[in-house]
């Protein structure tokens, strides 16, 4: 709710002083947010070493980002990631939610083991998982590294056991936001669980959904240090020709590698950072935008009946 | 009013900004990032009394294991750069050239016993000097060697090693020690075979066709002698090859210094841990180093694999003042007592005139064998491009083969035609 100021006087006096309140916030976001990304962006234009010394290039970075089959592979990879996490982490996660705002005996526990998994590193979680994937797989004579298959999905299990819980914690608000007369009177007029669950419960929950989904897309765009420690990108293929792909590597460990090469490539892995920046600004937007139309979908269907009692 | 005071603040803030990055010191400072952490305290104290003695600031930063690339970038961008860095190898020399000072008239060439650890530029400029030297080969633990019916001079060529670590890993249940210990391919371990192993392949290569400098391709033509030892490696020892990919360095480590296997491929900054009474506590006379034998012909000559990844380079973007002060603490750090102590206790052989002696089996096993004839196996994986990606894409080639997914034409995919796509991306040849 905004509040109005009608007095002059006192409107002019808050005016004034309010860049003292708002110039902290504001010099901290300047610091850590607007110039290291304009630098970020000027730099993807250039050759350099260190900053200070940058030249300028042209596109030649981007040239050479888009030029390198590891960018691709990567971009593919966390493409295939980003579809099987949303579905792997979300749908679970909901399940669990929903069993686990039924009145069960041990609820609390249960809902403190599940989420217990996001509180612990992801380069601990890697290092972790590697070595329980490597225990079984050793046994049957392979190893995680072995093949891209087994890495990438090592990489999405290990991605669902952290945040399913997490996500569980998001649903579980939703679930209690559903209106109780709303899930009553369905009750009453004798609704099957499966109609409760998709008719009443799922449309009520669509923004819940969205947040959810819009976490785990992000999530997954910018997983990296579960994606170093586990597999590291290997299995590395080398191409007839000398290049290098990292069978299992996603997009911010590639700006990351890419950047670690030499000297030569260290503006390629910032003209590679303005274009992961980019794409997780349209995915985000897209998204946002998206949740914006259905998410008030059902509130301009309440509306709608709500007019139409009244006629 | 209020307006005026937002100005006045405004300037005042950006006067005290400006007068802030401005300051520069009036005298020559040192700061050195330094490469080591096991040698931090060491070179914190000395810094401390060059400090007392002569009055000039010297900071020492010591970079966290495998960060000094990314502490080195973020100091060299800042207002105080440091005066003085190490570079570790030919592509990192590469990287930094541009602010490598020449010290070919400097004092340090004058301490300088022998110039055979420098590295030189453009117009034969030098650009870093070598702070010490160390070797590596296989450790070999003589008195489990002997336990098993062998002895260390029976060994002086492939055949013989080949004979003698397959007699003992086919004993091994009965001896309770296997031959070798574990190859792990962790990344805590890999660089001992990524590196220093690929080097014999490159040694004898480059000693045929007369290469001394960073080749643009190799053949791969002694790769056969690399898989000799990588499969004697991987067939005598008590870790499966599908597991090498998991098994760190420290593995190996343990292995050898509890007596589960005979030999060790590592180097001589290995001693001080394998013989303290708080590790591992060996007895330095059941120590010994010995070649790396992988076929080679007339092998029986070969010494030990000597040379250094560790050189001292002189900031050329620091002030005058500042240069001047970092080499003449270098200059006191190698011919004072206190500086020529520290770098005998903390680095063991080092290549400057006044160096003190030190106690350090392996070094010494090396200089017997070059007193004897032998030759020097050089340490070639200094020429590699791209280190870290090619070694990567070797170690990744080395688990499938080892786990018997892929053949050895991988392993030669990796390293011959790895190694020229590597050379054109460092030299910008592709970009």
């Amino acid at each position: 709710m905004n509040t109005v100021i009608k007095n002059k006087g006192v409107r002019r006096a808050v005016m004034l002083r309010s860049p003292i309140f708002i110039l902290p916030a504001f010099i901290c976001f300047v610091i850590s947010f607007v110039i290291p990304f304009l630098l970020g962006l000027y730099l993807s234009f250039c050759k350099f070493n260190i900053p200070r010394d940058a030249h300028w290039v042209g596109f030649a970075n981007y040239s050479a980002a888009f030029s390198d089959p590891g960018f691709w592979s990567a971009f593919g990879n966390s493409l295939m990631f980003m579809i099987a996490s949303v579905v792997c982490i979300n749908v679970p996660a909901f399940f669990i939610a929903y069993f686990l705002s039924e009145k069960i005996n041990g609820v609390g526990l249960f809902r403190t083991a599940f989420f217990i998994p996001n509180l612990i590193g992801g380069v601990v979680l890697g290092y972790i998982w590697s070595m329980l994937f490597d225990g079984i797989l050793n046994y049957f004579g392979t190893y995680l590294t072995a093949s891209p298959v087994y890495g990438l999905w090592g990489i999405v299990i290990l991605v669902a056991w952290q945040q399913i819980g997490y996500m569980m914690i998001i649903y579980i608000a939703g679930f209690k936001s559903v209106p109780t007369d709303m899930l009553e009177a369905a009750e009453v007029d004798g609704v099957t669980k499966a109609q409760k669950l998709f008719r009443i419960i799922l449309p009520n929950m669509i923004s819940t959904i969205s947040v959810c989904i819009f976490l785990t897309l992000t999530n997954s765009l910018k997983m990296f240090d579960q994606n170093l420690a586990l597999t590291g990108g290997a299995p590395i293929e080398t191409l007839e020709n000398g290049m290098q792909v990292k069978t299992t590597e996603l997009l911010a460990l590639n700006i990351y590698t890419t950047y670690n090469i030499n000297a030569n490539w260290h503006g390629a892995a910032q003209a590679k950072a303005v274009i992961f920046f980019l794409l997780t600004a349209i995915l985000a937007g897209t998204q946002l935008y998206l949740t914006g139309r259905f998410g008030q979908k059902p509130k301009k269907r309440v509306r709608a009946k709500e007019g139409a009692a009244k006629q | 009013m209020l307006k005026k005071s937002y100005i006045q603040l405004f300037w005042a803030m950006l006067v005290l900004s400006v007068s802030g990055c401005t300051a520069e010191s009036t005298e020559g400072y040192v700061y050195y990032i330094n490469f080591k952490p096991e040698a931090d305290a060491m070179w914190q104290e000395l810094a401390e009394k060059y400090t007392e003695q002569t009055g000039t600031q010297v900071k020492v930063v010591t970079a966290a294991s495998g960060t000094y690339t990314d502490t080195l970038t973020v100091a060299m961008n800042k207002t105080m750069v440091p005066t003085l860095f190490v570079v570790n190898g030919v592509q990192s020399l590469a990287n930094w050239e541009d602010y490598c000072y020449d010290l070919r008239d400097s004092k340090l060439t004058d301490d300088l016993e022998s110039e055979d650890f420098c590295m030189y530029g453009k117009n034969g400029a030098l650009e870093a000097i070598g702070y010490c030297y160390e070797c590596y080969g296989l450790i070999v633990n003589k008195s489990l060697l002997k336990k098993s019916g062998h002895d260390i001079s029976e060994i002086n060529n492939f055949a013989s090693l080949r004979s003698v670590a397959e007699d003992i890993h086919s004993r091994s249940g009965e001896l309770g020690f296997d031959a070798f210990t574990s190859s792990g391919l962790d990344s805590s371990s890999s660089w001992r075979f990524s590196g220093h192993l690929a080097a014999l392949p490159l040694f004898y290569e480059f000693g045929e066709a007369g290469i001394c400098s960073q080749p643009a391709e190799i053949t791969g033509k002694y790769l056969g002698l690399y898989r000799n030892v990588w499969d004697l490696y991987i067939n005598n020892s008590a870790v499966l090859p599908t597991a090498l990919n998991t098994a760190t360095g420290n593995m190996a480590e343990e292995e050898f210094g509890s007596g589960k296997a005979v030999f060790y491929q590592n180097g001589s900054w290995e001693y001080n841990s394998l013989t303290n009474a708080e590790t591992f506590a060996m007895n330095p006379d059941d120590l010994a180093m010995i070649p790396i034998y992988c076929g080679a012909e007339g092998e029986e000559n070969a010494g030990l694999c000597s040379g250094t990844e560790n050189y001292w380079a002189v900031n050329s973007k620091a002030d005058q003042k500042s240069i001047d002060a970092t080499i003449a603490f270098l200059d006191w750090v190698v011919t004072s007592e206190e500086g020529r102590k520290m770098m005998s206790d903390s680095f063991g052989a080092t290549p400057f005139k006044d160096s003190l002696p030190f106690v350090n089996i392996f070094i010494s096993d090396a200089d017997r064998l070059r007193e004897e004839g032998k030759y020097t196996v050089t340490w070639d994986f200094i020429y590699t491009p791209n280190t870290d990606t090619w070694r990567a894409g070797v170690v990744s080639a080395l688990q499938s083969y080892s786990a018997g997914t892929e053949d050895w034409g991988k392993v030669e995919n990796a390293f011959v035609n790895g190694w020229s796509y590597q050379y054109k991306t460092e030299h910008c040849i592709l970009n």
